[in-house]
């Protein structure tokens, strides 16, 4: 478990080599902003919670399109090969890959700081929500982008690898909405399975271990999944 | 160095590697030859630990490869087929990450990258991205990629297809160059190239090894010695035929053509080592045929690689 950092560090660069890392942040900022701001004066409250009930939907389509070429595009192209002939095991190069997709994701958010710093100015601001928020939403993106990774090592075709991932991410997402549908036998199960619930307690400041755990045992099933399917591979 | 024990890869129920053994001794150059789809690049798949083999075993300095994967693919450099790189990445960038990757110190990292892009000649390119560069070049950084760890071993797939033949008569040079001090195994569907640069040939077909040796004694084994073509006016056929066949040393005669104004030309199959040309030319001396074309040829690498590679379907 050495050579991680070494891809970590190649994966991201990568990004910002190609033009996808700067199209795909500003397609965040623009979409995050406009839908956020637009009602923001209409509340007439100095609170993030919009901008926090928005993420999950925004990530379910941005995070697939961030990770779906991490491993897609190796094995169309082959350097999956020259890849693994290096002295890396199989976890540097799922973890790797996990922490640079995660590390981008962090980046997407850096620039929404500015968001709770401007809106500080207009009204007092309950900063314990906001934290929250954040933490949230990198747990989020966690779960997300080991989801993604995981549809992207399933194909070799990037928009395949993008669909599956973004369908598993909505399906979790609006999960929650759809419980009516639901018996109610497996209802608790169902209602726990969904990102919704767990992600909204943490953005409301409520940081409980059982959302935590949530979100630590899809990154690990999903991570773990990955790992598999690049053994199956062989 | 290597060794390979029944070495077998299975794709489904298509059996691609059939119970290969081979030893590798240290500071050979090996190449492996064979027609397309014979099982070269999937046994060079499975020597540099990329998949497991369905069965068999695969030791390299006496460690399995099943066992230490990553110790032996720390020893390994391998160049696989049309060396598939990041094409965003910049030469120097993408050598440097293999460096990294390798666990070169940062110390040492440079160093090693300008020792090798004088090796490969690369300093003019070091800047450009890897998606730009041409087959050769791209070749070339491949070469470095697979240097990079300083490996006892390297492997190579197919280092000269697609070149043109000056990239190609330099690349062997480089490969020649390295195997001085390292093993180099390398796989190939040129036959000339192969006996052009290899201490050892091993050919494959249909996943099964059907020579392995030297290239002079491949060909001797394989039973056929020299032939001689021979040019004369002033003959017929029959009689010529006749005052050949009786010399020691010449198996048979045949026709090869004869044209409008009365020259024929045959050729004179000989057993393995005899070689009669003295008795052939004395021969032709007593009669009155006029010698226009005389020769003597080794059977050629195709015919040979032909026969071996076409006995085994049947």
């Amino acid at each position: 478990m050495r050579q991680f950092p070494h891809i970590l560090k190649k994966e991201f660069a990568d990004y910002f080599v190609s033009p996808i890392a700067y199209i795909v942040i500003a397609i965040f900022l623009i979409v995050t902003g406009w839908f956020f701001f637009s009602t923001f004066f209409l509340y007439n409250q100095a609170s993030m919670r919009n901008f926090f009930t928005l993420l999950p939907i925004i990530f379910s389509f941005v995070i697939p399109a961030v990770c779906m070429r991490l491993f897609s595009e190796e094995t169309h192209q082959g350097s999956y090969e020259l890849l693994m002939t290096l002295p890396v095991t199989h976890a540097d190069v799922v973890i790797g890959k996990f922490s640079a997709a995660v590390v981008f994701c962090c980046a997407m958010l850096i620039p929404t700081l500015a968001y709770p710093a401007s809106i500080s100015f207009l009204g007092s601001m309950d900063w314990g929500p906001v934290i929250g928020g954040y933490i949230g939403a990198i747990l989020l993106a966690g779960a997300f982008s080991a989801i993604s990774l995981f549809a992207s090592s399933l194909t070799d075709n990037q928009i395949i690898a993008f669909i599956i991932g973004a369908a598993v991410c909505i399906t979790l997402t609006l999960i929650n909405q759809m419980l009516f549908f639901v018996p109610s036998v497996v209802l608790s199960v169902i209602s726990y399975i969904g990102t919704g619930v767990h992600f909204e307690n943490i953005s409301k400041g409520i940081i409980d271990s059982r959302d935590i755990v949530y979100f630590a045992s899809v990154i690990f099933i999903f991570l773990y999944g990955t790992y598999i399917s690049l053994l199956y591979k062989e | 160095m290597i060794h390979v024990d029944k070495l077998t890869k299975f794709y489904g129920d298509f059996c691609a590697v059939d119970h290969i053994s081979l030893d590798v001794r240290k500071g050979e150059i090996i190449g492996l030859l064979g027609p397309n789809g014979a099982g070269k690049t999937t046994t060079l798949k499975m020597l540099t630990g990329f998949f497991p083999p369905t069965d068999g075993e695969i030791r390299v300095m006496d460690r399995s490869i099943s066992e230490n994967p990553l110790e032996i693919k720390q020893m390994m450099g391998y160049l696989p087929e049309s060396s598939p790189f990041y094409k965003d990445m910049l030469v120097y960038d993408y050598l440097m990450y293999v460096a990294r990757m390798r666990g070169i110190p940062s110390s040492e990292r440079h160093a090693r990258l300008k020792y090798l892009s004088g090796l490969c000649s690369l300093s003019a390119i070091m800047h450009k991205s890897i998606g730009d560069l041409s087959k050769g070049l791209n070749q070339r950084v491949g070469l470095a990629h697979a240097m990079m760890g300083d490996p006892e071993i390297l492997v190579l797939d197919e280092p000269t297809q697609g070149l043109d033949p000056n990239q190609i008569v330099e690349i062997r040079g480089l490969i020649k160059k390295i195997g001085q001090e390292k093993t180099v195994i390398f796989s190939t569907h040129i036959l000339s190239e192969a006996e052009a640069t290899c201490d050892r040939v091993v050919i494959i077909n249909q996943g099964k090894i059907v020579a392995d040796g030297k290239m002079e004694d491949i060909r001797e084994n394989a039973g056929k010695g020299a032939v001689l073509h021979i040019t004369i006016a002033n003959a017929e056929f029959e009689s010529a035929r006749l005052k050949l066949e009786s010399i020691d040393g010449v198996a048979s005669v045949s026709l090869v053509e004869k044209t409008d104004d009365g020259l024929i030309s045959v050729t004179l199959d000989c057993p393995n080592d005899a070689d009669p040309r003295e008795a052939v030319y004395l021969k032709i001396k007593s009669t009155d045929w006029i010698l226009l074309n005389f020769n003597r040829k080794k059977e050629a690498l195709e015919s040979v690689f032909h026969d071996l590679t076409r006995n085994s379907v049947n």
